[in-house]
C-alpha cells in the first residue's frame, strides 16, 4: 500500500505543494455534510486511536453533549514521550497540513471552536514547524472566522510542554493546559462531560487525527478496507533498537511483527537472533523473540499474544541484551515519571527500580522475584491514571516470558556469605 | 521584565485562552527564553504579571523537568539513556562526554560554558544513539561525532 499519512511527496509540509495534491478538500467536503455526518463517517470507518489505548475514535466523538451552553475543546496530543515511540514528529515534520485538516474536520464535527495542539516542549524545531503551518492555514482562510464562508469558526492553538511525561495522559495534559502541575485526574467525570476549565472536551492523538481528512475524502469504506478489519487503517510503526534500518514505516494495520522487522527495517544486524521485543512503546508487555511467529500489529493480534499496540514504538533487542538492564532503565523512567499523587505508584515504581538494580548487580534474592510481582501487582489497577499500569506491565511480563534471566542473576550464597 | 516582543506576544495569547492562569506556562517559556533560567525574582514576576499566587508559580516551575531554577552551560547538551538509545550505546556516548568536558551528569563546567544532563525519551529513538544541545537535536552519534560537534561549538 502506498504511504497516505506520510506519502513520498516533495515539499508536501508547504501549504502549496499539500493543496496541490489535494489538501484541505476533505475540509472543504466535511463542512458540505452535517456535523453528525462526519462523526457517522468516522465511527463507521472504525478509526481506533493511535494514542496507545486504540479506543475508537468516531466513538469518542459521539460521547461529546450536543446541546450544552458551554464551549467545547479539543486536546490534540503530540506530548509523544513514551519511551520508544517517534512518529507524530513525522507528521509534524512532513505532513502538518494534514493533522491541521483533521484537527478543523473534528472541530466541525463536534462543534468546537477552540483546538490546542499539545507538544512536548522538547520538539521546539516541530512546534516552530507546526507554527509556521497554520500561518498558513490561517492565512488562506482554512482556521479562524468564517471557514471558508461556511459560517463555521474554530481557532488552532499550540500550546508547549514543558518535559514531563504524565502530561500525556489526557487528564494531566488538560490540567498543564490550565497552567496547573501535570495531575491526571480522578475519573469519572470523563473529559467529554468534564474536561478543559470543566468544559466537554476531546482528547485525539496526532496520529488520529491525521486520518480524519482520509476518511473523509476516501469514504469510509475505503478506510475500513484497509489491513486488520476491527483495527484498521494506515498505522505509522516506529522501529528502533537493534535492526539495521531504524525509522518510522507506515503500513496497513496487520502486518507480522517479523515482516516489520525483516522487510521495512532491514533485519537485525549481524543476523543475530532476536531476544526480545517491546512492541508498542516501553509500557506494553515484553515479548520472547521466539514467539513472534503469527503475531501482527494490530489490537486483537497483540492481544493475543498478550501484549498492546500501545503507540506502535517497536523495540528490538537482540540475543546478547541484559533485559534485566533493559527492565531498571524502563522502572526508573517510570519512578522519574510518577507524578506522586497516588501511593501505590509513587512508591511502588521506586521500589521496582531499587529491586530490579540488584538484579542488574548481580545481587538479587531469590525472595525478590515474588516481591516484584508482588509490588507490580500491588501498583496496577490501584492509581487515579494508567501509569501505574504502565509501569507494572513491563515488569510482570519480564517475569513470567523470561524468569530464566532473572534467576540467573539470583546470587547462589545467601547475602550474609557476601558481606562476610 | 520581559522585553517589549513577549509583552506583545502576551497580549495575543491572551485572547486564546479563558484564563490568565492557563498563560502561566507559555510566560515561563518567555522568561527562560530570555534569561535562560527562572529565578525566584521572575516567578514572583511571572505571579504578579498573571496574578496568580506565587507558590502556584514555584509549583509549576518545579514539576517539569525543563524549567531551569538556575543557569545552565552556554551549551546544554542532554543525553537521552532511555532504552533504544541505551540499546545502541548511550552509556559511552555519556562517559566519552564527560570525559572530553571534564564534567559528570547534572554538572556545569567552571567556565560556564558546558553543562551535561542526563534525559529520558526525546522521541528520537530511530536515531539512537542521540543528544541535543540547546533544544537542537543530533542523531545516530558515535564518539568521532561527539569530537566534531564539540570542536565546532567551541
Ligand atoms: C502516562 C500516560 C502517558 C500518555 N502519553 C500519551 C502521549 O504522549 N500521546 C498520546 O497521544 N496519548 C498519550 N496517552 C494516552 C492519552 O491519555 C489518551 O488516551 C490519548 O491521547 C487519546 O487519543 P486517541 O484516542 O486518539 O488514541 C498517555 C496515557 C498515559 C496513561
Ligand atoms: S498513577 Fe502515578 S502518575 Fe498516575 S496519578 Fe497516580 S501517581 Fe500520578
Ligand atoms: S530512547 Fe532515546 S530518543 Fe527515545
Amino acid at each position: 500500500m502506498e504511504p497516505v499519512i506520510l506519502p513520498n511527496i516533495k515539499n508536501l509540509h508547504t501549504i502549496e505543494v499539500y493543496e496541490a495534491h489535494g489538501g484541505y478538500k476533505a475540509l472543504r467536503k466535511a463542512l458540505g455534510m452535517k456535523p453528525e455526518e462526519v462523526v457517522e463517517e468516522v465511527k463507521k470507518s472504525n478509526l481506533r486511536g493511535r494514542g496507545g489505548a486504540c479506543f475508537p475514535t468516531g466513538l469518542k466523538w459521539s460521547f461529546m453533549p450536543k446541546k450544552t451552553d458551554k464551549p467545547k475543546y479539543l486536546c490534540v496530543n503530540g506530548d509523544e514521550s513514551e519511551p520508544g515511540t517517534f512518529k507524530d514528529r513525522q507528521i509534524f515534520e512532513f505532513n502538518p497540513h494534514l493533522m491541521i485538516e483533521g484537527t478543523l474536520i473534528a472541530c466541525y464535527a463536534m462543534g468546537i471552536k477552540t483546538a490546542f495542539i499539545y507538544i512536548r516542549g522538547e520538539y521546539e524545531r516541530w512546534i516552530r514547524m507546526v507554527e509556521k503551518a497554520l500561518m498558513d492555514a490561517r492565512r488562506r482562510g482554512y482556521v479562524g472566522e468564517n471557514i471558508l464562508d461556511s459560517g463555521f469558526s474554530t481557532d488552532i492553538v499550540v500550546h508547549k510542554g514543558a518535559g514531563a511525561y504524565i502530561c500525556g495522559e489526557e487528564s494531566a495534559l488538560m490540567n498543564s493546559i490550565e497552567g496547573e502541575r501535570g495531575y491526571p485526574r480522578v475519573k469519572p467525570p470523563f473529559p467529554a462531560q468534564y474536561g478543559l476549565w470543566g468544559c466537554p472536551t476531546t482528547i485525539n492523538n496526532v496520529e488520529t487525527i491525521s486520518n480524519v481528512p482520509l476518511i473523509v475524502s476516501n469514504g469510509w469504506e475505503w478506510y475500513a478496507k484497509i489491513g486488520a478489519p476491527k483495527h484498521p487503517g494506515p498505522i505509522l510503526v516506529g522501529v528502533s533498537g537493534h535492526v539495521k534500518k531504524p525509522g518510522v514505516y507506515e503500513m496497513p494495520t496487520g502486518v507480522s511483527l517479523l515482516e516489520i522487522i525483516y522487510k521495512y527495517a532491514g533485519g537485525v544486524p549481524d543476523d543475530k537472533k532476536i531476544k526480545a521485543v517491546i512492541p508498542g512503546g516501553s509500557s506494553t508487555p515484553i515479548l520472547r523473540g521466539d514467539q513472534l511467529e503469527g503475531v501482527c500489529m494490530d489490537a486483537d493480534s497483540m492481544k493475543a499474544a498478550g501484549s498492546a499496540v500501545g503507540t506502535a514504538g517497536l523495540i528490538v533487542m537482540d540475543e546478547d541484551t541484559d533485559l534485566i538492564a533493559v527492565l531498571a532503565r524502563i522502572a526508573k523512567f517510570y519512578h522519574h515519571e510518577s507524578c506522586g499523587q497516588c501511593t501505590p505508584c509513587r512508591e511502588g515504581t521506586g521500589w521496582l527500580e531499587k529491586i530490579l538494580n540488584r538484579f542488574v548487580r548481580g545481587e538479587g534474592r531469590k525472595e525478590d522475584l515474588d516481591l516484584l510481582m508482588d509490588v507490580a501487582n500491588n501498583i496496577e489497577g490501584n492509581t487515579i491514571c494508567a501509569l501505574g499500569d504502565a509501569a507494572a506491565w513491563p515488569v510482570q511480563s519480564m517475569l513470567r516470558r523470561f524468569r530464566d534471566e532473572f534467576e540467573r542473576r539470583v546470587l547462589s550464597r545467601p547475602v550474609e556469605d557476601l558481606v562476610a | 521584565m520581559l522585553g517589549p516582543h513577549h509583552l506583545q506576544h502576551l497580549e495575543e495569547l491572551k485572547k486564546l485562552y479563558p484564563t490568565s492562569q492557563a498563560l502561566v506556562l507559555p510566560v515561563l517559556w518567555m522568561v527562560q527564553e530570555q534569561e535562560g533560567y527562572i529565578s525566584k525574582e521572575s516567578m514572583r514576576y511571572v505571579a504578579d504579571l498573571l496574578s496568580v499566587p506565587y507558590g502556584h508559580v514555584l509549583g509549576v516551575v518545579t514539576f517539569y523537568t525543563m524549567f531551569h531554577q538556575s543557569p545552565v552551560g552556554k551549551h546544554h547538551i542532554e543525553v537521552c539513556t532511555n532504552v533504544s538509545c541505551m540499546l545502541k550505546g548511550a552509556a559511552n556516548i555519556v562517559r566519552h562526554l564527560e570525559s572530553k568536558l571534564g564534567i559528570r551528569i547534572g554538572e556545569t563546567s567552571k567556565d560556564g560554558k558546558w553543562s551535561l544532563a542526563e534525559v529520558e525519551c526525546m522521541g528520537a529513538c530511530g536515531g539512537a544513539p542521540m543528544c541535543a544541545v540547546g533544544g537542537e537535536y543530533h542523531e545516530h552519534l558515535t564518539t568521532q561525532e561527539i569530537d566534531r560537534l564539540l570542536e565546532r561549538l567551541s
